[in-house]
């Protein structure tokens, strides 16, 4: 009986303590938001050591038990699992929330790639990242506007809801060369960026010569690829010549839309020419007349 | 004792005289006279070359009347900042071709150690025999001259501007040149294996390229890597198409599974001028009798090309690429002047050779490009 008492009693005081213990015992919300401070009560009596642990913020203080513990709104700026701890004398406690994004502010946007040939299905994407003032990822679907401009051709914009905090799309070349301007934009922000569409190889490359005395000027037509584009100003064309003399290769750069070059030549002549894979055609240039 | 003096005194004269003679030239003089073999007149010539004692190795000469020193001098030392100016004379091997008594031919090859490596020249030098020696007829040095004059130069040059440290995350820098490798070849040689083929750049915009082949073994496991170095041409301007080549010394065809091949592009700065015409270019054989694919190369633009390298791809008659070589030119390119080039091939190769395409790398040190 005397022993049964005696297990009693130290159940009692067990309980006690265990009461005692849950006195420093943290209510945290589960979730806040970006930049909102708000405040954690607290039971009990004395003082304990607060911890907060977040994804880019750690800070320690002492704080009286009883009263709320104040989280700073620039203490809880990044968004993320935040682990909040507080240690008294009678041992520590830790409790976990979440600090959400708040409203969209920013846009980030990605278009890949910075060029693109003319006529190609998906060639292009554009993905839009939308982030609050902190720039915290908004993971809410938040509506993203693209709009898409491109020389000569009729504006084309698609609205789409972010999922997790991005939005994006693909999108075909036009056929026509030139700068295609992406446009992405938010209630509170918009970014822009461009898309050189460009010609693709040339097609259809054709020469014409004319013998000079002793040499024989090779020009090409306006070089064009498929689409009717002219190839860029800078592109390669190589002439190769072969005549009694042996063979005369001129790697001529394209300017105004012509490649030419002028050859020395010795009676007969065979002039070809090259862009790159492309072939074109073959002349023969009779002897000095 | 007083003949003991004037010996003696006589003495201290002849010494004096003779340490006078030494100091003037006097055994420089009787040394470049005493020259008693065409072989030996060469080499003496080369050796004063190699130290470059320009005013002894003139004075070897048959011809000083035809031949300028300062022309002389600019013929071995080189001018216009070309690749001769970057050189030095590392050594030379030296043979008669024939001889009649009074005229003889010598050939002498020689090597000389450049900014870009080893480069030989074979020279077939005329030496007379003249004042009781032999003497060197230097080949009377031709130096192109350009008139003055105003070349229009309008071609295009691309700049780049890249993302600033300000700039959003999303504000990408613009995308690397899209380049293709179009063949790829492997050659088995005597001492190492070699990869050949060419490279275009399909992009709208110039590219700096490097090609890399790793060999792999029957385990697939890495046996060598390489890359091309210097037998490509580096900057490609839209289109442009680059022969390469990389070298596997001591390693067999054989041992080899597959070959792992990595073309690496990056956007560069660049500029379409100077076009360098290659022209006549012939299938011939050097004074060696190696085969050589000559031509001259004419260089367009209004500026020097200071140091020119040739490099030239061999097709068979599939226009498949079976051999790379090139060849360094130690003139410069002066504008609108042609100046001869040759690259040699093996002759195993030459038999077989269809067609070729010669491209040109430059650098010029007014813009180092």
């Amino acid at each position: 009986m005397k022993r049964a008492l005696s297990a009693l009693l130290l159940m009692i005081v067990g309980v006690l303590a265990a009461a005692g213990a849950h006195a420093a015992e943290l209510q945290v919300p589960k979730q806040v938001t970006a930049g909102n401070a708000f405040s954690i009560p607290t039971t009990g009596s004395g003082s304990a050591t607060f911890y907060l642990v977040g994804p880019s913020h750690s800070a320690k203080r002492q704080v009286k038990l009883g009263s709320g513990i104040e989280v700073a709104e620039d203490e809880i700026r990044t968004s993320g699992r935040y682990i909040a701890t507080l240690c008294s004398s009678d041992g520590c406690e830790s409790a976990d929330f979440f600090v959400a994004a708040t409203n969209p502010a920013h846009l980030s946007l990605l278009v890949h790639p910075s060029r693109v040939r003319v006529a190609t299905n998906n060639a292009m994407s554009a993905v839009a990242f939308v982030f609050d003032k902190f720039h915290n990822l908004v993971l809410q679907p938040v509506p993203v506007e693209f709009h898409i401009t491109v020389k000569d051709t009729p504006a084309f914009s698609k609205s789409l809801n972010s999922s997790n905090g991005v939005a994006w799309l693909h999108l075909n070349s036009a056929r026509k060369e030139g700068p295609a301007q992406v446009v992405a934009s938010i209630q509170s922000d918009s970014e822009k960026r461009v898309v050189q569409q460009v010609a693709s190889d040339a097609c259809n490359l054709r020469i014409r010569a004319v013998r000079k005395g002793k040499f024989i000027a090779v020009e090409t037509e306006p070089v064009r690829d498929c689409s009717g584009n002219s190839v860029p100003d800078g592109t390669v064309v190589t002439f190769t010549k072969v005549d009694a003399s042996g063979k005369t290769t001129v790697d001529a750069p394209v300017k105004r839309g012509v490649a030419k070059v002028d050859m020395p030549a010795q009676g007969e002549a065979t002039i070809s020419v090259a862009s790159g894979v492309a072939m074109g055609n073959e002349v023969r240039i009779g002897g000095t007349p | 004792m007083a003949r003991i003096g004037a010996l003696l005194l006589i003495a201290i004269t002849l010494v004096l005289v003779a340490a006078g003679w030494v100091t003037s030239g006097g055994l420089t003089r009787h040394e470049i006279r005493s020259a008693s073999t065409p072989t030996e007149a060469v080499q003496s010539l080369l050796a004063d070359v190699q130290a470059h004692n320009w005013d002894r190795a003139y004075a070897r000469l048959a011809n000083t009347g035809d031949v300028e020193q300062a022309a002389f001098t600019r013929d071995l030392n080189g001018s216009n900042g070309s690749l001769r100016t970057f050189s030095a004379l590392e050594s030379y091997d030296v043979w008669p071709q024939h001889s009649n008594g009074n005229e003889a031919v010598v050939r002498a090859n020689l090597h000389w150690s450049t900014a870009v490596g080893p480069i030989d020249d074979v020279r077939d030098l005329k030496v007379e025999h003249k004042d009781g020696s032999w003497k060197v007829a230097w080949p009377v040095p031709s130096f192109p001259k350009v008139p003055p004059q105003v070349i229009p130069v309008n071609y295009l040059r691309w700049d780049i501007i890249n993302r600033g440290a300000e700039d959003d995350w999303g504000e990408q820098n613009v995308d690397t040149p899209q380049v293709r490798i179009v063949s790829m070849n492997p050659i088995e040689r005597p001492d190492r294996l070699i990869i050949v083929g060419e490279i275009v750049n399909e992009d709208t915009i110039p590219a700096y390229v490097n090609v890399n082949a790793t060999l792999l073994d029957q385990s697939q496991n890495p046996l060598s890597q390489e890359g091309s170095f210097d037998k490509i041409s580096h900057t490609l301007l839209p289109k442009q198409v680059s022969p390469y080549r990389i070298d596997f010394p001591g390693v067999k065809l054989s041992q080899v599974k597959s070959v792992r091949m990595d073309a690496k592009a990056m956007l560069v700065p660049a500029s379409a001028d100077p076009v360098i015409e290659v022209t006549a270019q012939r299938m011939d054989k050097d004074a060696m009798g190696k085969n050589v694919l000559r031509g001259q190369l004419i260089n367009q633009s209004g500026q020097t090309v200071n140091i020119a390298q040739a490099l030239a791809a061999f097709y068979d008659s599939n226009g498949k690429v079976i051999w790379v070589s090139d060849g360094y030119i130690d003139q410069a390119l002066l504008p609108q002047t042609p100046v001869g080039f040759a690259v040699d091939l093996p002759p195993d190769v030459a038999g077989r050779v269809q067609n070729s395409h010669v491209t040109v790398n430059h650098y010029s040190i007014a813009n180092n490009s």
